[in-house]
């Protein structure tokens, strides 16, 4: 009987202290919230407090000059439609760019796979590398020496993307089966011949998946660095912005054509993603059967 | 079966034939991917006037930009109507050298002689005249005045390192480079590294050793040196240090507050336990418009609102990733096990002990580990929003920038930013293995 009080006895001490512990970290991370946010609040130009009621005043701005002016709408969409092509372009050649280089970087780096099994830790730091630089300092320092447009946020974003996608890919090569590359090993087949053949066709809808994912953030990403004078879409609204008042009804109209751009990618891309990952598999058995 | 009718023969040239024909499509998809690819970049190569890009670069640029992130000058100028010598790192007025102190290649007197690497001498002399001696070349001499800068040059063709006019006099060789106007005579002298990185000009400790600093340090000069370091005027380190701090704070507090309020209402939209319909629908139109209604607009609107900084920044990311949680949030409590839950209500448990025990423990997991995720994605959009909104290493990069002369410290930010970025994601990383423990390792 004395056994088990001990042991209930343990039990409820180790309770006691994962519960404290629990508690301890809780009061630690809502201290650290709450530190975070009035540091935040005192190294800003406004306070949360005094601006919070003015939120909805820019809005309410932008909406209510738009709504005096939906009939000049068609002819903002058509005449920014050129620079949302150039947007979406900039995401979908970056995307492109990125994934071609994260694939033959991810296979570089996943053992079992790789060119020279040596470097794999040289290939897996550059794509840390590449991973951890924001587009914004590319753009930027290309923008400097190649001039404005689209050029420098295309490469910006898929040098960014190598990387993250990279790591993506990698994980998905770690778990693709290595026979097919010991099979066409055997037939001595060259490296690019045993990826193409082997490794590839394991692999491709899950990159597909990953690759239209990024291909959603690259828009946003496309769309922030026109801001900073990298062209498209985000350039049209930084200067759709300056014209200040009465002029609002321009920058309405990108607003509307980036929410809608970025929501239909996003429906778009989730679709496929689904097929990708779930409806393929149904669709091969019913070819099977 | 179909196949008990036919002779194996038959049989075998059917399959030849369906193979033939999986084949040749294979073989035709094969080809029309990288075809449309192809297509595809030929299409952005003139779309985006790539021909053209050739003469919209400037070269120019690009080299002032990699040597001067790594290399420095001094510039050495002489007024030439008062006489007056003043030596500054960069010709910056924070990196000027006190009067009468000068680098050790730089003679101070009434000829002014300044030794160039590799032979190279350079003379203000006490008249106004300047005398180049350029090894390999010869004597440049030149007096500039009202009339002129007056520049003799040896005899022969001139190379075309030198350009030479009636008002100006310019010479770039290895060693450095000599400018000369009518009012003003400057030489430049390069060197490599960061200048003044530890201590400016007119501190004490400037061009001690690490040694003798540390000597120093210990003998109660600790906080002296330090605040001469962190006040560094030329780097700035105690603002770069803020700003670093600034943008993990956005980081911070968007990513964790964006939780705590997704957090209640991916519960209201999780089929499984939004207790109405239209609740769960308002709910995820929501999610999709914050989603939808991009970081770059809640930067702008929300600037209007608090104005520049990192409150402002944190914001941003707040509302953008209360949509992105939600989602993933609420998709994650629909695909709770339901056996875990069946089991503690066996056990009599009430509702709010069902939670606790059968659902929490399953969610606490994957929900951690997707927040700690967003955290080191966040800190690169961080640096992002602070670039637009004002806030931040963000900020002090695209100002560094807008110079177009201090690149060593873009070159400094950047590298920080690399840093900040690598460090968040191995602390992100280092902290889900500790909450979670093995179970992430799938």
């Amino acid at each position: 009987m004395s056994n088990i009080e001990h042991i209930n006895q343990t039990y409820m001490d180790m309770v006691r202290r994962k519960r404290l512990y629990g508690g301890i970290m809780l009061a630690v991370f809502v201290a650290l919230m709450l530190a975070g946010f009035r540091t935040a609040d005192s190294r800003n130009a406004g306070s949360f407090i005094d601006g919070w009621h003015r939120f909805f005043d820019f809005p309410g701005e932008v909406l209510g000059e738009a709504a005096g002016k939906l009939a000049e709408f068609p002819a903002h969409f058509a005449q920014y439609a050129p620079s949302l092509l150039e947007t979406i372009n900039i995401a979908a050649a970056s995307t492109l760019l990125g994934a071609l280089g994260a694939v033959i970087l991810s296979l570089l780096a996943t053992s079992g796979m790789a060119r020279w099994p040596r470097l794999i830790p040289v290939f897996r730091r550059v794509l840390d590398i590449m991973r951890a630089v924001p587009e914004i300092v590319i753009a930027l320092v290309l923008i400097f020496v190649l001039g404005g447009g689209p050029v420098p946020a295309m490469i910006a974003i898929a040098f960014h993307t190598v990387g993250a996608l990279g790591k993506l890919f990698s994980e998905v090569n770690e778990n693709a089966s290595l026979k097919p590359v010991e099979g066409l090993t055997s037939v001595g087949a060259s490296w690019a011949q045993r990826m193409v053949l082997g490794v590839i066709p394991q692999v491709a809808p899950n990159y597909l998946s990953y690759a239209l994912l990024r291909f959603e953030i690259n828009i946003r990403a496309s769309a922030i660095l026109g801001f900073v004078g990298a062209g498209g879409i985000g350039y049209e609204l930084k200067n759709a912005m300056t014209w200040g008042k009465g002029q609002y009804d321009e920058a309405a109209a990108i607003f509307l054509m980036l929410f809608v751009t970025i929501v239909v990618v996003d429906q778009l891309s989730s679709t496929l993603r689904d097929r990708l990952t779930h409806g393929k598999k149904s669709n091969m058995i019913g070819a099977q059967a | 079966m179909s196949t008990a009718i036919l002779t194996p023969a038959e049989a075998t040239a059917g399959l030849i034939r369906d193979t033939d024909a999986l084949f040749a499509r294979k073989r035709i998809v094969a080809l029309a991917i990288p075809a449309l690819i192809l297509a595809y970049f030929a299409y952005i190569f003139v779309a985006f006037d790539i021909a053209g890009l050739r003469e919209r670069a400037s070269l120019d640029n690009a080299m002032t930009l990699v040597s001067d992130s790594y290399s420095y000058k001094t510039h050495v100028a002489r007024d030439n109507r008062s006489g007056e010598v003043s030596i500054a790192i960069e010709g910056e007025r924070k990196g000027a050298y006190p009067d009468g102190t000068s680098p050790d290649w730089v003679t101070l007197g009434d000829d002014t002689v300044i030794t160039l690497p590799k032979g190279h001498e350079v003379l203000f002399l006490a008249d106004g005249t300047v005398r180049y001696d350029i090894p390999g070349y010869g004597l440049v001499t030149a007096d500039p005045g009202r009339s002129g800068v007056n520049a003799v040059l040896p005899a022969g063709d001139v190379p075309d390192w030198i350009n030479a006019s009636k008002n100006r006099l310019a010479i770039k060789t290895e060693a450095g480079r000599l400018t000369i106007t009518r009012n003003r005579t400057e030489v430049f002298r390069y060197a490599m590294g960061w200048e003044l990185f530890f201590f400016t000009l007119d501190s004490p400790y400037h061009g001690l050793g690490p040694v003798t600093l540390a000597q120093r340090a210990a003998n109660g000069e600790a906080g002296a040196i330090w605040s001469d370091f962190w006040n560094n005027r030329m780097w700035q380190h105690h603002q770069v240090a803020w700003a670093i701090f600034e943008t993990i704070l956005m980081a911070f507090l968007g990513t964790f507050g964006a939780a705590i309020v997704a957090l209640p209402l991916a519960l209201l939209a999780a089929r499984n336990f939004a207790p109405f319909v239209w609740v769960r629908m308002v709910t995820r139109r929501v999610f999709d418009f914050f989603r939808g209604v991009d970081a770059l607009i809640w930067t702008i609107v929300l600037a209007r609102a608090f104005g520049p900084g990192p409150l402002t920044g944190a914001l941003a990311i707040l509302i953008t990733d209360t949509g992105s949680f939600g989602k993933m949030f609420s998709e994650t409590l629909e695909n709770v096990d339901g056996k875990q839950i069946e089991g503690i209500r066996s056990t009599g448990a009430k509702p709010l002990q069902t939670y606790r025990f059968g659902v929490l423990p399953q969610i606490t997991p994957i929900f951690l580990s997707q927040v700690l995720y967003y955290l080191e994605s966040n800190t690169r959009s961080a640096t992002i929003i602070g670039a637009i909104t004002g806030g931040g290493i963000g900020l002090l990069l695209t100002q560094a920038m807008i110079t177009q002369k201090d690149w060593e410290e873009v070159a400094y930010y950047i590298t920080l930013i690399i840093l900040m970025v690598m460090l968040m994601d191995w602390f992100s990383g280092w902290l889900r293995k500790r909450l979670i423990g093995g179970q992430e390792s799938h």
